[in-house]
């Protein structure tokens, strides 16, 4: 029995040793994920692009993740971890992995990082994001042409940047429908906890809104918008199956042809440290099909996103008007510049709230 | 018919010494079985958990680091435990330890402060989780509250309140909005112990901790005191000792470490206040200090092995693909083995014909 049991793990270390030889050559690529692989959003997302990754070049690749790593002192060591696991191209998914995912490229100069919605740099440290303030200008569009109640429930995560610049756009197309639309936001302060979410969705349609949209992750708000017989927009990706009669449309990661990108230039030698900032013309995000709605709004929808997709329709086209009424400042000639943007910190004219922490 | 569990008349103290052992080496034996059900090598599964984390210093760091925090925290637990102070609401405690010492480091953040910032931030946050600990405790003893309740309710307000500093009047004016206060000045961050590594000043802290419990519990007349009231209330009343003292005193003192336990943890590896600096540190120090039998000396061991599997949680996930469940299936099997072990030891198992009279007359 013992010489069997140590024949067996002989056996096993050697086959060990075998595949590590084997996978050797490849070049390593880790993941750090902020919610499970199942959320069905925005995590989900980003293991699709990764197992399309796979697809186009797993003969030269071998990819790993690690899920449900929270934002706090636990990311650093995940991130760490990977990078003693050999991995040379690490994709961390979440804007609080930023200081972690800097520590630690500071830490290990020959491994290059990728950090996805933050602003910090570093010379192995890239960072990307898409404008799917874009998105939600054409989501904006369609709402106010499908309120009956002119009121729009949306379900904030954090009042960063990225999701205050997606209320501001929404309301900006909205207003160009209906000049009274209005609009109703909870901050869940999270970005993934269905119940959170669900209960948000209910609070929003108690207080009028017929047509709910979120910056959250998972499909609760969806499913609750669908029980109660309202409409909704999806988050990261596609929740069509959550609400057949419910989603109008939904903005969709689409990370994979980054990933594939970066991944073929850190193959061939070329990768270097950038901020990218894609939106719908270099296919950062996607739009789901336009469901649930008649033909013309329909046809308002594309014809809004092929604008937007060509440069003739910036969202935040001059003036834009600031909660005291203002004209903000126009630094991009004739539409706000990606830094006021991506620094947006300020809610537009129309906003009957308070953004948190002004 | 039923069954019911029957106080033995003996127990053994060897077997009670050598129950968590037994907890292990079922737990061991369940994964093997859950590995091989999931088609994954179960050697190599087993390796990846406990003995791989094991074999390099880097490792060896993390597991310190992710212990230091559980094993403050629950030496303070195991006092009030042992005195039947049932304090559940450590992780508060932990939050506002760090509200507390984190103020001094918003408030002279750019500015010249000298060395003294770091141990008044580790003196403030000792006192700020003390104080909150005394809210249930003096409930308790003035009012009969329940502390299980008040100091487990009195979590989410820390939380929230945390919530609301970082994302008003602490904020980063810098961070883009998001809730976070700055990254604290080097004065204001708890010393490395290794260049390149993250083991850290606190580490050594805990120990210390762990060695003043020890004494406490063996050699004083504190210690005596809170063991007596907590094993036999009655004699303790005859002996002259003050119960409602002794809450208020663990409490107290359980505050204190969650706090100090949890400024350690913002001022060092996280390195500024944000919301989720606590994974649930303060409800897993709960297991631990069960898991170390509410001993000094077990409360680190069992703080140690619990690091341990969240590390090989990591590096089997990396390196076999395993997913992120099976460790927290794993953790969740060895609590119930240790708390299944611990009643055998105490109880038995017996078959109970209820007679009715009896019951009707007693009734």
């Amino acid at each position: 029995m013992r010489k069997t049991l140590l024949a067996l793990a002989a056996g096993l270390l050697l086959a060990g040793s075998v595949s590590a030889a084997s996978a050797a050559d490849k070049l390593k690529v880790g993941f750090i994920y902020l919610g499970p692989i199942g959320d069905l959003g925005w995590t989900y997302q980003h293991d699709l692009a990764r197992q399309a990754l796979v697809k186009e070049l797993g003969d030269k690749i071998e990819t790993t993740y690690l899920e449900n790593v929270p934002e706090g002192p636990d990311a650093e060591r995940a991130i760490e971890q990977l990078v003693r696991a050999g991995n040379k191209l690490i994709f961390t998914t979440s804007f609080g992995y930023m200081d972690p995912t800097l520590k630690v490229a500071k830490k290990y100069p020959n491994v290059h990082f990728e950090h996805s919605t933050g602003y910090k740099r570093d010379k192995n440290m890239s960072t990307y994001s898409a404008k799917w303030y874009q998105g939600r200008y054409i989501q904006g569009l369609i709402a106010a042409k499908m309120s009956k109640s002119g009121v729009l429930g949306y379900i904030g995560s954090f009042p960063i940047p990225e999701v205050v610049s997606g209320i501001n756009a929404t309301i900006l197309a909205a207003q160009t429908i209906n000049p009274n639309i209005k609009v109703k936001i909870i901050w869940a302060n999270t970005w993934f906890d269905p119940g959170k979410e669900a209960d948000a969705a209910k609070a929003l349609i108690d207080q009028g809104a017929d047509v709910i949209m979120q910056h959250t992750d998972s499909p609760a708000a969806m499913q609750v918008a669908s029980e109660r017989g309202k409409l909704a927009f999806g988050q990261d990706s596609e929740m069509i199956k959550f609400g057949p009669k419910t989603q109008l449309t939904s903005i969709l990661d689409t990370w994979g042809p980054y990933y594939i990108a970066r991944v073929k230039a850190e193959l061939d030698g070329t990768w270097k440290s950038e901020d990218t900032w894609g939106g719908l013309d270099s296919h950062m995000f996607a739009m789901a099909p336009y469901t649930n709605m008649p033909d013309d709004v329909k046809k308002m929808a594309e014809d809004a996103q092929a604008a937007i997709t060509a440069g003739k329709l910036h969202p935040f086209k001059c003036p834009v008007i600031g909660q005291d009424g203002k004209p903000v400042e126009c630094k991009g000639g004739d539409h706000l510049d990606d830094g006021q943007i991506l620094g947006m910190n300020f809610y537009v004219k129309g906003i009957d709230d308070k953004l948190p922490g002004k | 018919m039923q069954l019911v569990l029957e106080k033995r008349a003996e127990r053994s103290n060897t077997i009670a010494l050598v129950s968590p052992l037994i907890a292990i080496g079922l737990t061991i034996v369940t994964m093997v079985i859950l590995f091989a059900i999931l088609g994954k090598n179960p050697l190599l599964a087993l390796h990846a958990y406990f003995i791989a984390p094991l074999t390099d210093g880097y490792s060896l760091q993390e597991i310190a680091v992710k212990a230091t925090p559980l094993v403050m925290i629950a030496i303070g637990l195991s006092l009030c435990y042992l005195a039947n102070a049932w304090n559940i609401g450590a992780e508060g405690q932990f939050l506002i330890g760090a509200v507390a010492g984190s103020w001094i480091a918003v408030k002279t953040q750019g500015t010249d402060a000298g060395a003294w910032v770091l141990p008044a931030m580790f003196v403030l946050a000792a006192a700020g989780g003390a104080l909150y600990a005394l809210i249930p405790a003096i409930c308790k003893v003035k009012f009969g509250a329940s502390e299980i309740l008040t100091s487990l309710m009195l979590v989410y307000v820390a939380d929230l309140f945390l919530d609301y500093l970082v994302r008003g009047p602490w904020r980063d004016p810098h961070g883009f909005n998001f809730p976070t206060t700055a990254e604290f000045d080097p004065v204001a961050t708890v010393p490395l112990l290794i260049e390149g590594g993250r083991l850290h000043l606190g580490s050594i802290i805990a120990l210390v901790v762990v060695a003043a419990a020890a004494i406490l519990l063996g050699r004083t007349i504190k210690g005596f005191e809170i063991r007596v009231v907590g094993a036999a209330p009655r004699a303790a009343r005859f002996g002259g000792f003050n119960a409602d003292q002794l809450i208020i005193l663990t409490f107290a003192v359980s505050g204190a470490l969650a706090g100090l336990a949890g400024i350690i943890e913002v001022a060092g590896p996280v390195g500024h206040l944000q919301p989720g600096i606590s994974p649930g540190y303060g409800f897993t120090a709960i297991i631990v200090a069960f898991l170390g039998r509410l001993n000094p000396l077990g409360i680190l061991i069992a703080g140690l092995f619990l690091a341990l599997t969240f590390i090989g949680g990591e590096q089997a996930q990396i390196a076999m693909k395993i997913p992120l469940d099976v460790t927290k299936v794993f953790q969740g099997i060895l609590l119930f083995y240790v708390l299944a072990c611990d009643s055998l030891i105490l109880y038995r198992f017996k078959l109970v014909f209820p007679n009715r009279q009896v019951a009707r007359g007693t009734g």
